[in-house]
């Protein structure tokens, strides 16, 4: 036995090695990136690198959060992925009850678009859009933001709803039928509320896309009081390149609410896919 | 088998309405009223615009010129025949093809890692989420956190000399010889959690008796790694990277923020140059040339994703 054992040991080390191998290539940037945001400006590259230095302090967190300006981008940010997430919820809660429970000409073809939507690539679509935003008199504007956003979230949020939709049985549909319901109360007062840990997670996944989205961001808006966070990030890049503490406390801002949403989904999805257990 | 944040759903991305309903056919237009915001969105947002940007890019000078005129294939002809194009193409292609080999190397160890059961379930669950980090940040700061990293008098470039692997301090993203590898790194870092959790799922889905079963046939660990994991993983593995290629060929905002294309045009890629071509110099019938160009080739990407998706159904 004792070889055996031996090489237990000898594949318990390596693995721990591996393990923490991995942990300094994906955690460290992260990690260096948060230490950075509590250093004095001239600490930042300061030599010998150092993670906590004497003047540890809030005061690029301050800065930032003081900041009319740069408190602008986070309200546009909410305000933009907030109403993107609510408004491809009902949409797409519509459209994967339609898939769902309804057959209809021409579903495969809607199925086949709906999926290769996915596979545009932005870049195409930005030109035509900024022609199209331009003349609707939206340029600079939310809804210039909000309408062009949902292209992408609702295609994924109809797939995803469809997808649970279908686990639910069709007698509850009867069910309402039977005691003088229509489909949209059967849709909403019953299908919406049993789907709503998949639905959470579709809304949380909607709502990181919106947070996180630049391309659109950086044309369709113009002025500092429309930009959202990333385009934020990026204008303290190009104005005060030197500010590396502000700008890492903002991007720590910038993250936080992905980070928060991250523990919740994390929990919502584990719960969805339990209740879609049980019914199986 | 599914306790996996993002993989499953971006797996699941092209599936999921191809069930087809079978339950009591509605009143006619009934399926339609609900799909009517979605028809709506689609047909704005979607069909009218890539109309358009065809229609833009075999005239000359649209948005700018108030009567623009046809002029067939110029703008075509334009693109292809520019030096700066094949740059795009060849440094797009390089950034896709070592990010995505990159990707699944990496995701792969990372999901084999997670999986090995000499890891208590704790350990599992701490070493997961620290895995999957690079995945919860937006690429606006990916890309100002790295350029923290790779400044010339960074955390990096200290790392390397202090091993003696460097003597002079390297600028990553400003010097012509490093930039691309430079980019391409960050977006192999970005990437992999993708990769990780999708494979991981699939690890946990390949029956014990497969590995059982290759190890009374006297299979050793390689061999068992080869002969059943891999096969077993090949659906997922195909599908990933299929997405994966889609998109990494669309990469812009990582690309914008760490370099702008450059230096002189070593990191552009085809998405870089397009918008250069439209939102810098404001030639937007050739821009849109190449974005129809773009389109073409992500839509037979789709279409073999598409295929490899109905292949494992």
């Amino acid at each position: 036995m004792e070889p055996r054992g031996a090489r237990r040991v000898a594949m318990q080390a390596g693995l721990l090695f591996a393990l923490l191998a991995g942990v300094l290539f994906a955690a460290f940037p992260v990690f260096w990136m948060a230490t950075s945001s509590f250093k004095t400006n001239p600490e930042i590259f300061e030599l010998p690198p150092r993670v906590i230095t004497e003047h540890f302090s809030f005061d690029a967190y301050w800065s930032i959060l003081s900041n009319p300006v740069d408190v602008r981008f986070f309200v546009n940010s909410y305000i933009v992925a907030l109403s993107v997430t609510i408004l491809t919820l009902v949409v797409a809660i519509q459209a994967g009850y339609a898939f769902s429970r309804f057959q209809f000409p021409f579903k495969r073809t809607l199925n086949i678009v709906i999926v290769s939507v996915q596979a545009v690539p932005p870049i195409t679509l930005l030109i035509p859009y900024f022609g199209l935003i331009v003349s609707l008199g939206l340029y600079n504007t939310y809804p210039a933001l909000i309408l062009t956003y949902m292209v992408f979230t609702l295609s994924y949020a109809i797939i995803m709803t469809t997808g649970y939709f279908n686990t639910l049985p069709r007698e509850l549909d009867e069910a309402v039928k039977v005691d003088g319901g229509g489909p949209m109360m059967a849709l909403w007062r019953i299908l919406v509320p049993l789907s709503i840990p998949g639905l959470v997670s579709v809304g949380i996944y909607t709502f990181m896309i919106a947070w996180n989205e630049y391309l659109f961001a950086l044309t369709l808006t113009r002025t500092e009081d429309m930009r959202t966070v990333p385009i934020g990030i990026q204008l303290l890049m190009g104005q005060h390149s030197y500010r590396w503490n502000e700008m890492m406390a903002m991007s720590i801002l910038g993250s936080l609410p992905v980070l928060v949403l991250f523990l919740v989904f994390q929990r919502y999805f584990i719960g969805g896919l339990t209740t879609g257990a049980v019914k199986n | 088998m599914m306790n996996v944040v993002d993989a499953a759903p971006r797996q699941t991305l092209w599936r999921g309405l191809t069930r087809q309903a079978a339950g009591p056919a509605g009143r006619r237009l009934e399926p339609y009223a609900f799909l009517s915001p979605t028809l709506v969105i689609l047909l704005i947002l979607m069909l009218w615009p890539i109309g358009s940007v065809i229609r833009y890019s075999v005239m000359n000078n649209v948005i700018l010129e108030k009567a623009p005129v046809f002029v067939g294939v110029a703008n075509y002809v334009g693109i292809v025949t520019s030096p700066d194009f094949w740059v795009a193409v060849r440094n797009t292609s390089f950034f896709t093809a070592v990010s995505v080999i990159a990707h699944l190397v990496l995701g792969m160890a990372f999901a084999l890692m997670l999986n090995n059961s000499l890891l208590g379930p704790l350990a599992k669950a701490v070493f997961r989420a620290l895995f999957i980090l690079p995945w919860l940040f937006t690429v606006a700061v990916i890309a100002v956190l790295w350029r923290l990293l790779l400044n010339p008098n960074g955390v990096i470039n200290y790392v390397l000399q202090g091993a003696g692997l460097m003597d002079i301090k390297v600028e990553w993203l400003a010097n012509p010889s490093m930039a691309l590898y430079a980019v391409t790194l960050i977006n192999i870092w970005s990437g992999y959690p993708f990769y990780m959790m999708s494979l991981l799922a699939g690890l946990q889905g390949i029956s014990s008796d497969l590995y059982e079963a290759a190890r009374v046939d006297g299979a050793g660990a390689f061999q068992r790694f080869t002969h059943v994991t891999i096969p077993q993983l090949r659906p997922i593995i195909v599908s990933i990277a299929l997405l994966d290629v889609i998109f990494t060929t669309q990469q812009f905002a990582l690309i914008w923020l760490t370099t702008g294309g450059g230096p002189i045009n070593v990191t552009e890629m085809l998405s870089t140059f397009t918008y250069k071509l439209a939102f810098n110099q404001y030639e937007f019938s050739v821009a849109s040339a190449s974005a129809v160009i773009v389109l073409v080739l992500s839509m037979v990407l789709a279409f073999f994703y598409v295929r490899s998706q109905r292949m494992a159904d």
